[in-house]
């Protein structure tokens, strides 16, 4: 037991479980040499889009000072040191070198929605010319026979070069003839499997792509799993959250372009420079935290003085995301912004585990096999509530400054 | 007679995954019609056994691109059931956030996933960018208004840009798209606005969800409802996040008024003909007779009403869109909706049952019975038998269309003020007459008068709000005793989503969830076949459309998505033999 408090505390109040990304001078030096002649190769090659970049930002009525200011927060985002933000905007102007194709599954369509906020000055637009989306259901203009030939006509043409980008969960249980795309009703786990042959890498984005999601949640009656479950053999990078944030999407796209490679990636093949870290560790209410300040229940004093959610179930410290710095719709806000917390949307089986509005301890949860209920120390999740180790604690040697005010420009 | 039987799987430009099979004549009139959805979750039955305080936000994966509107319906069903009032605040606050995804998502669908219906990329090519500048300050007048995109440079670049893409060769979201095809009706000069128009609505949309994410935290998936109220005290009490609201509400409402609106006055002239009288039977389209506006359809049009107006609480309190329902496109005659009298049928859907069931005790038993086996690379629907994910459901043992029009309908049959002075004010200017509305064209005009209306009556909500927080009321939640009250109990949450009627129906044993309904808009449009063989309005609006060319379901898709929907599918025709008739070759790469 005291092991376990011992525990609890170590995670409540460390001072970030970031990763180490400083990999010393001749790393990136190394790494700079590699980039740039990975850039050259490719400026080499017969483009996709035959379109002058510069022009386009004008056209956009983006100024180069905006589309440099990105540059350096998309650098910072990918974790790598401000001497390759020229290499950055060059992979920018590059990107129609790269050549999507957007699969939509066992999907509501919130990450093709999300996509089209992708933020940035005015980069949304930006990403639709110089990506070459080849294929997306939601935004294509033709229908039926025509869609399924404008598919089959970029997997040939652009065979082993295109990153397929997966949208939804895969039913392969129960459910698995249940869903049919095309007029010959080729279910869903034939038909990705079908495009993901000639990609040259898997990007599963959100949460369902990732682990199955809302489909795979208790009972999962259709027998859901993420695209890493089924596709073997291939690069799979993923990108949870429900929706993924398209900052992490653009900047996986742009990070494929500079280096050729996927990102380095974390055990659930999630890119470090988004998920390397929990949502805890840059929140702008840490230091309530740290200071035993909470929420006690909804609009109360505390509420109203943005104190720490932990006790109104915010799962923040249990969460490896980028939203307490990147935010969403450029930066306007997040969740625990909003007052109601996290709700652990980037892990895995989050909605049996983290999606209420309760701290773990106090939670009755359904069992994943729809089976009973069981407390979560039931579960072995184990964790305690943090009052229940009496944490006003105050880790004042917290080095992380939670309170950025400029959408975390770091 | 030889008919001819279509297949269209994927629809593109839709949220979700639905077929629309067709049946056509000789003379490629459309006879018959079927509408299937092939995607299935399962989300009511991962929601039994649940917290009820925690179905909103799972609820909500229903679907992301009216994202909020589910979330709101359930959290209201649990508060229904626990008969909680939620204070001034909230309810200001969710109308935002409705008001909001309204707005956003009617732009999104009209220049993202319909325009592409009536505005021919290709053409617009050609045109000629002053004379582009003086089409649009014209149709802008119709509206009364300046023209959004102004002066010929504009247009100038923008075609420049457009030819740019095309001259080199891939397409991406463009290619083999139906351009060319005799049924696109405008002028080069009006496709080069709807292509600019375009262009621009894709950069108005992102400003226009951050009004979401003020209030809701982000979008899509905005996270600030609970059961008892919202979250987002401090964003209230922030006057520098009410600036905002209003400010990205302000210029929305510009590109509303200068753009979207004379688009669709520009659109809806040009493809006027398309949309005569309509009060044709089915049985005298089918035979042939009758004059059929295109995309008609059921012509039985329902609103349950949404937007509450005062604090009286759900059902009391008057609201922006009154409820009601409109038999027959008779507009002199308007009945009150009975939730009881609501049933879903799954006699062609792909779920165990034998009788409609009232949505408290709707089961969501799969039974799935598949595709006839493939002939030629197609597998088609089994229309005798089961044929959809989607149930059929029923009101008062009718089949009925709800969304934007039928709001709009019930509306003005209701004679409210506000949706009468629009709905006139829209047909008057553009000199139309009220029978246009019973069409794809309608359907399509009857979101952008709705989408003026909620924009304007959105900035009297912000000031409501502004000045309620002025007053001093901080509250954002009203208190209530989970243990008590969630012993045994169910409720219900009856409004509109952008797309229409959407219900949740909740049953509540022992603090957990016994039983899980939700009936959305696409659920009643989209729907097959009933138990007395009656069709769901996608089908029923197709009957008596005539395809230009077989081969390309420009028609078919036109007034599928007039209805905003959830479709994916392909085409191919065979005769009634099952041989294909053809493969097509259409070659969209332009030679300029």
């Amino acid at each position: 037991m005291s092991d376990k408090i011992e525990g609890v505390k170590k995670l409540f109040t460390s001072k970030s479980a970031r990763v180490e990304t400083n990999r010393g001078e001749s790393y990136y030096n190394n790494l700079f040499e590699r980039c740039q002649a990975r850039l050259d190769e490719l400026r080499a090659q017969e483009p996709v889009n035959r379109l002058d970049f510069s022009e386009l930002l004008s056209e956009h009525g983006t100024d180069r000072r905006d589309f440099m200011k990105w540059v350096s927060a998309t650098t910072a985002m990918l974790m790598l040191p401000p001497m390759f933000a020229p290499l950055v905007a060059e992979a920018a102007e590059l990107m129609n070198r790269a050549p999507v194709i957007w699969l939509e599954l066992q999907d509501c369509a919130g990450n093709s929605e999300a996509l089209l906020r992708s933020d940035g000055p005015k980069i949304d637009e930006i990403v639709l010319d110089i990506i070459s989306l080849e294929f997306h259901e939601t935004l294509m203009a033709p229908s039926g026979h025509q869609a399924e030939k404008q598919l089959d006509g970029a997997m040939g043409h652009f065979n082993g070069k295109y990153l397929l980008f997966v949208e939804g969960s895969i039913p392969v249980g129960a459910g698995k003839e249940w869903c049919t795309i095309g007029a010959s009703g080729e279910n869903f786990l034939d038909h990705l499997t079908r495009v993901a042959e000639g990609a040259a890498a898997v990007v599963a984005v959100g949460s369902c792509a990732t682990y199955g999601g809302i489909p795979a949640a208790a009972p999962n009656p259709t027998g859901a799993v993420g695209v890493m479950d089924v596709i073997k053999g291939k690069p799979v990078i993923n990108i949870p959250a429900c929706p993924a944030n398209p900052a992490n999407m653009v900047g996986v796209v742009l990070h494929y372009v500079l280096t050729g490679q996927v990102p380095e990636l974390d055990s659930l093949l999630r890119p470090k420079f988004a998920f390397g870290y929990r949502i805890h560790d840059n929140c702008e209410r840490r230091a309530h935290f740290d200071a035993g300040e909470y929420v006690e229940s909804w609009g109360d004093e505390g509420a109203k003085n943005n104190f720490c959610l932990y006790k109104m179930g915010c799962k923040g410290p249990m969460t490896f995301n980028n939203c307490s710095i990147v935010r969403y719709n450029e930066g306007v806000n997040w969740p625990i912004g909003v007052g109601r917390g996290c709700i652990g949307c980037s892990e895995p089986d989050f909605w049996d585990k983290y999606a209420y509005e309760r701290p773990m301890a106090d939670a009755k949860l359904k069992a994943p096999t729809g089976g009973v209920e069981k407390s979560v120390d039931e579960f072995g999740l184990g964790l305690l509530t943090a009052a229940g180790i009496g944490i006003g604690i105050h880790a004042a040697a917290s080095a992380i400054a939670g309170k950025k005010e400029d959408g975390g420009e770091a | 007679m030889s008919k001819k039987h279509i297949v269209v799987d994927p629809i593109t430009r839709i949220e979700g995954h639905l077929r629309i099979e067709a049946v056509i004549d000789e003379n490629n009139r459309i006879v018959d019609a079927y509408s299937a959805s092939t995607m299935f979750r399962g989300i009511e039955t991962i929601l039994q056994g649940r917290d009820p305080r925690d179905c909103g936000l799972l609820a909500m994966r229903i679907c992301g691109v009216c994202t909020g509107t589910h979330y709101q319906r359930s959290i209201e069903a649990v508060e229904d059931a626990f008969d909680i009032t939620i204070p001034k605040n909230a309810r200001i606050v969710r109308n935002l956030i409705q008001g909001a995804l309204y707005i956003h998502d009617h732009l999104v669908h009209f220049y993202h996933l319909h325009a592409l219906d009536f505005v021919d990329v290709v053409s617009a090519l050609s045109a000629d960018p002053a004379k582009a500048a003086e089409e649009a300050r014209k149709w802008a007048s119709v509206a009364g208004e300046a023209p959004y995109t102004d002066g010929q440079g504009e247009f100038k670049e923008i075609q420049d840009r457009v030819t740019k893409f095309v001259k080199q060769g891939r397409l991406g979201i463009f290619g083999n798209g139906y351009w060319g095809n005799k049924h696109y009706k405008l002028t080069p000069e009006q496709n080069l606005i709807g292509v600019a128009h375009y262009l621009k609505a894709l950069d108005i949309q992102r400003d226009l969800a951050k009004m979401q994410a003020i209030f809701g935290g982000k979008n899509p998936h905005p996270q600030s409802i609970v059961v008892g109220g919202v979250t987002c005290v401090q964003d209230i009490q922030n006057p520098a996040r009410i600036a905002l609201f209003k400010q990205l509400l302000k210029d929305g409402t510009k590109f509303i008024k200068q753009a979207y609106l004379p688009d669709v006055y520009m659109a809806g002239t040009m493809y006027a003909d398309e949309a005569t009288d309509s009060k044709a039977t089915f049985t005298e389209l089918i035979e042939g007779k009758g004059v059929g506006g295109t995309g008609g359809g059921l012509l039985n049009y329902m609103s349950y009403g949404d937007f509450r107006l005062d604090d009286t609480g759900f059902y009391k309190a008057k609201t922006l869109f009154p409820s009601g329902i409109v038999y027959g496109g008779d507009l002199s005659k308007v009945e009150d909706v009975d939730p009881e009298k609501i049933a879903e049928d799954v006699t062609h859907s792909w779920y165990e049952g034998s009788e409609p069931l009232h949505p408290y005790d709707g089961q969501t038993i799969p039974d799935y019975t598949g595709l006839d086996k493939r002939e030629d690379g197609i597998a088609y629907l089994k229309t005798d038998e089961k044929y959809s994910w989607i149930k059929s459901p029923i009101y008062n043992d009718t089949r009925v269309e709800v969304g934007p029009l039928a709001r709009m309908i019930v509306g003005v049959a209701r004679k409210d003020e506000r949706i009468t002075k629009y709905v006139m004010n829209f047909l008057k200017r553009g000199n139309l007459p009220v029978g246009v509305l019973f069409s794809t064209v309608g359907r399509t005009a009857g979101r952008a008068i709705e989408t003026e209306l909620m924009a304007d009556a959105m900035v009297e909500w912000v000031d409501e709000l502004a000045a309620n927080v002025l007053s001093g009321d901080l509250s954002t939640w009203t208190e209530f005793d989970f243990e008590s009250v969630s012993v045994e109990t169910k409720g219900m949450g009856l409004a509109e989503a952008p797309r229409g009627s959407l219900g949740h129906w909740v049953r509540v044993e022992n603090g957990k969830v016994a039983n899980y309904q939700a009936v959305v808009p696409s659920t009643w449009n989209a729907s097959p076949r009933d138990y007395k063989g009656r069709m769901g309005a996608y089908e029923a609006s197709l009957i008596g459309t005539i395809v230009a060319d077989p081969e390309q379901p420009l028609e078919i898709i036109r007034t599928i998505h007039s209805f905003d929907p959830c479709i994916a599918c392909a085409v191919h025709v065979v005769d009634t033999k099952g041989k294909e008739l053809g493969v097509y070759k259409i070659d969209t790469q332009c030679s300029i």
